[in-house]
């Protein structure tokens, strides 16, 4: 089947059913010193220990392995979606351990392999997996150094390491490498007094950049997606698709497809499918079947979303933050400030759509999906077909893009379905078009701040509601005394309120939350006649904030001045992932077209310890040049159920010509351990340009994305603030 | 079905197929050069771009009748004798890529584009990537990565 197994997805001789217990992973892996550990959340954290019908392990969700060939392995159950942890999460283990980066395999999402795992979201890699990781390779290299003391009969102090080979500091002839301290045995250990982490100054590879360990398969066209799987008569399957959100059929006409003897016709109650061995020739069949939808009436709209999502909230929400208290600032308030904020559905679009191959072998079935939750998947496919969980593997390929919007598994299940009823191996590739229809779009959503300043122009009071978005971000990040952060109704939804589904998007929730609390920051900054830096500055307290702000203005060059000062220049800070980002922008606002050009984009991240410093800051362009869609153009269009964005005409995703020159600035601070990469720098860019539209013109946009119509429009309203 | 003579990754290949068909997928399926991918169908996105005689083509649009005795070049053809390409080494050097997914296309249209211009600026090599999309997205070490293999091309490290 697959001849070019990448090295993350490597899985040699697998022969006993499903490994649950430590016992299990032991004779899965082979020999080796094993070191079992958790990072982030545990099975028994979660709502049952016992999924699909096994129980899990209840004390681990990761392991690695010193093998007998002297390779060292990382099992995890997250995936590569593009964010590097392929490389990060490697050059943790090599250092603490201290051996070579190239010798370090990262097996990732395969649930035959690795214990249960939630899923790879939310910057959590790097900061949830991270620690444990450093501590475990830091344990095995004190025992393997405990091991080599006594072969040597030498006390450990006598020992040093280096590239995995253990030797005598006082006879440099006197060596054992890791691989034959291990040979030939199962070491199941854990020390009672953990090791000392190395302090950044002993860093050998972590901190330095690296280049991605998976690049070579990805430029020769080797590296494999769930779509490049090939098996022996495997079949590609084109479902039948509703025109409408929550249409069904009434009258399916297959006939005209019965002639073909090479098609193979799926009718299901709740599921309609042609199978051919060539994709597009399905596809071209199933434009063949005659059908009839029930189509549900709906009046909802780009228009009318946001009145109706406000007319359907709860009235409760969850409290996100709170201190001092609100009627006592509205007194000490010399002025106040009040100002909703909407944006719409934004779409995932990343360049793989989804796509999952599925195969039975006897009564269990192997599924390559891209996911960036595998064990959910396992877990939905289970219940789907019916069948125990264990007789389910999936093995993650490279994902192509996930943003959050691969975390529903839906392709998956269909393709095992199909598999399950054709009796052969089978792919699901969605289209461009069924993409942008089954996307979890992040949610249109609003903010509603009410705010006041005392006479210094300090800020004292601040009541914060946001609605659809969800939470993160909404906390408060400056210091003042008297304020309420609430949230009404998570990202994901709840029934009656969007019309399609709605789910994470990177950095869920912040860019809306920042894209509010920075606007009406810089509102505040501009009613009392100061610099918007200098305002954030004398009302934050936090001092990595404050350092990170500092680091951006120096980059950036800002120069003091009240907005609009007609330079087009913008600020905006935002926490995400535990890590702090400031941005400054410089935009030209076109006033006859209405259209932004982004000139400059400098962004500075407080990661706490940096990784790889020059996969940071790929992230970090990555989020900036990403969030131009969201602040510009992006903006799924519909009409009740149906979505009226089939393709990248219509949907405009960034391309090169947007790119502004953008700069990043890592600030160090060695003292917080590290932080969230992926996401964090997308969070201000919404923020940062509105700010600048507001300097360059003197406008003030309450609405994502900011378009050449919604420009014109406040343009010529020029909507004064309130 | 007809009968179809070209040649791909420098191999003369006979096929018999639909000649409607659009090459991708008989490059994908029949072929099974996966390298080269699917990103919208429609033109838009250059995930399926290869080479026609040396031209950069999107063949999510291509039908297979249109390169008969052509010469085809997927992303699976361009290192030789294991040896990479300056372009496919300078991605990997300037780590332009992160899920990797939109980068054979990226680097054949790259290709395509050097070999009109070699000595191209960075507005020429925007102007001329400007419609294959990256969501990820790597721009920026996109135009590095063509700017340094242009360079090292000229200086005769051509594979
Ligand atoms: S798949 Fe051909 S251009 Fe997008
Ligand atoms: S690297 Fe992911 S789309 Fe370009």
């Amino acid at each position: 089947m697959m001849e070019d197994k990448p090295r993350h997805m490597e899985s040699d001789n697998v022969t006993i059913d499903f490994p649950i217990s430590r016992r299990d992973f032991l004779k899965v892996t082979g020999g080796g010193l094993i070191i079992f550990f958790s990072a982030g959340v545990l099975p028994a954290q979660e709502r049952a220990p016992r999924r699909g019908g096994q129980d899990l392990p209840t004390d681990f969700n990761a392991f690695l392995k010193v093998g007998a060939d002297g390779r060292v392995s990382c099992f995890t159950g997250k995936a590569e979606l593009g964010q590097g942890v392929i490389t990060s999460l490697a050059q943790m283990l090599a250092d603490e351990l201290d051996v070579p980066l190239d010798s370090v395999d990262m097996v990732m999402g395969d649930t035959d392999l690795c214990p249960w795992d939630m899923g790879t979201f939310g910057s959590r890699s790097t900061r949830f997996l991270g620690p444990p990781l450093r501590e475990a390779a830091a344990e095995a290299r004190a025992i393997l150094l405990a091991m080599a003391a006594e072969q040597f009969g030498l006390p450990v102090s006598r020992l040093t390491v280096k590239d995995g080979v253990v030797s005598d500091k006082k006879n440099g002839g006197k060596q054992v490498t890791y691989a034959q301290l291990t040979q030939g045995k199962i070491i199941e250990k854990h020390l009672a007094a953990k090791p000392p982490l190395k302090k950044v100054s002993e860093f050998k590879v972590m901190g330095k950049s690296y280049r991605r360990t998976d690049s070579l398969q990805k430029v020769t066209g080797q590296a494999l997606y769930a779509g490049d799987i090939r098996l022996p008569d495997m079949l590609h399957a084109k479902l039948l698709r509703p025109p409408v959100h929550g249409a069904k059929w009434k009258h399916v006409d297959t006939s005209a497809l019965r002639n073909d003897p090479e098609l193979l016709v799926v009718e299901q109650p709740d599921m309609i499918a042609v199978l051919h061995k060539h994709p597009d020739v399905a596809a071209k069949a199933l434009s063949l079947v005659k059908v009839e939808f029930d189509i549900p009436e709906s009046d909802l709209d780009n228009q009318t979303i946001h009145k109706h999502l406000l007319a359907v909230a709860p009235k409760a929400g969850e409290m996100v933050s709170e201190g001092g208290n609100l009627k006592e600032g509205e007194r000490l308030a010399a002025q106040t400030f009040e100002n909703t904020y909407a944006d719409y559905y934004v779409a995932h679009a990343a360049m793989e759509t989804h796509t999952a191959t599925a195969a039975f072998d006897g009564d269990r079935v192997t599924v390559w999906p891209s996911t960036q939750t595998p064990f959910p998947a396992k877990e939905s496919i289970a219940q789907a077909l019916g069948i125990p969980a264990r007789k389910v593997r999936i093995i993650t390929p490279f994902v192509g893009g996930g943003f959050g919007g691969k975390s529903f598994n839906l392709q998956a299940v269909e393709a095992a379905r199909l598999a399950k009823l054709t009796g052969r191996p089978v792919q699901v590739m969605w289209s461009r078009k069924e993409e942008f229809f089954y996307d979890t779009f992040r949610p249109a959503s609003v903010v509603k701040i009410r705010s006041g300043l005392d006479d210094t122009g300090r800020i004292v009071f601040w009541k914060y509601d946001v609605y659809y978005a969800g939470s993160r971000g909404a906390d408060q990040i400056y210091a003042v005394p008297h304020h309420r952060e609430t949230a009404y109704v998570h990202y994901t939804g709840m029934a009656g309120a969007h019309p399609f589904a709605t789910g994470p998007w990177r950095a869920p929730g912040n860019n809306t939350n920042t894209f509010a609390r920075e606007s009406q920051i810089d509102i505040m900054a501009a009613k009392v006649g100061e610099d918007p830096l200098a305002f954030r500055m004398k009302n934050l307290e936090d001092k990595r904030m404050l350092n990170t702000l500092k680091a951006a203005a120096a980059a950036f060059r800002w120069r003091k001045a009240k907005a609009p000062s007609g330079r087009g220049y913008g600020v905006a800070c935002s926490m995400d992932a535990g890590a702090c980002v400031a941005a400054m922008a410089e935009v030209n606002v076109n006033r006859a077209s209405g259209e932004i050009e982004v000139k400059r984009l400098v962004c500075a991240q407080d990661m706490g310890i940096i990784i790889n410093p020059d996969g940071a800051r790929l992230q970090m362009e990555g989020g900036l040049a990403m969030g131009l869609g969201y602040a510009l153009t992006e903006e799924v269009d519909f009409k009740g159920g149906k979505i009226l964005n089939t393709n990248f005409d219509t949907y405009e995703i960034p391309r090169f010509s947007w790119l502004p020159k953008i700069e990043t600035i890592l600030v160090e601070n060695n003292d917080v351990p590290p932080q969230g990469g992926g996401e964090p720098a997308i969070t201000c860019v919404g923020a940062v340009i509105a700010n600048a539209v507001f300097d360059a013109a003197g406008v003030r946009l309450f609405q994502m994305p900011m378009t050449p119509i919604r420009v014109k429009e406040a343009l010529t309203k020029g909507k004064p603030e309130k | 079905m007809e009968i179809i003579d070209l040649k791909i990754n420098r191999k003369p290949v006979r096929l018999s197929v639909d000649a409607e068909r659009m090459l991708l997928w008989v490059l994908r399926t029949d072929l099974g050069l996966t390298g080269t991918k699917y990103g919208c169908g429609q033109g838009h996105c250059g995930a399926c771009t290869i080479l026609v005689n040396e031209k950069a083509v999107r063949s999510c649009m291509m039908p297979v009748k249109m390169v008969a005795g052509k010469e085809v070049l997927t992303i699976e053809g361009l290192a030789q004798n294991g040896v990479l390409h300056p372009l496919q080494q300078a991605f990997v050097e300037h780590d332009a890529l992160q899920c990797g997914f939109c980068t054979s296309g990226m680097i054949l249209t790259a290709y395509s584009l050097l070999k009109d211009n070699p000595k191209p600026s960075d507005s020429d090599i925007i102007r001329g990537m400007d419609h294959n999309l990256c969501r990820c997205t790597s721009y920026v070490r996109v135009i590095k990565a063509v700017r340094s293999a242009a360079i090292s091309m000229k200086s005769g490290r051509t594979a």
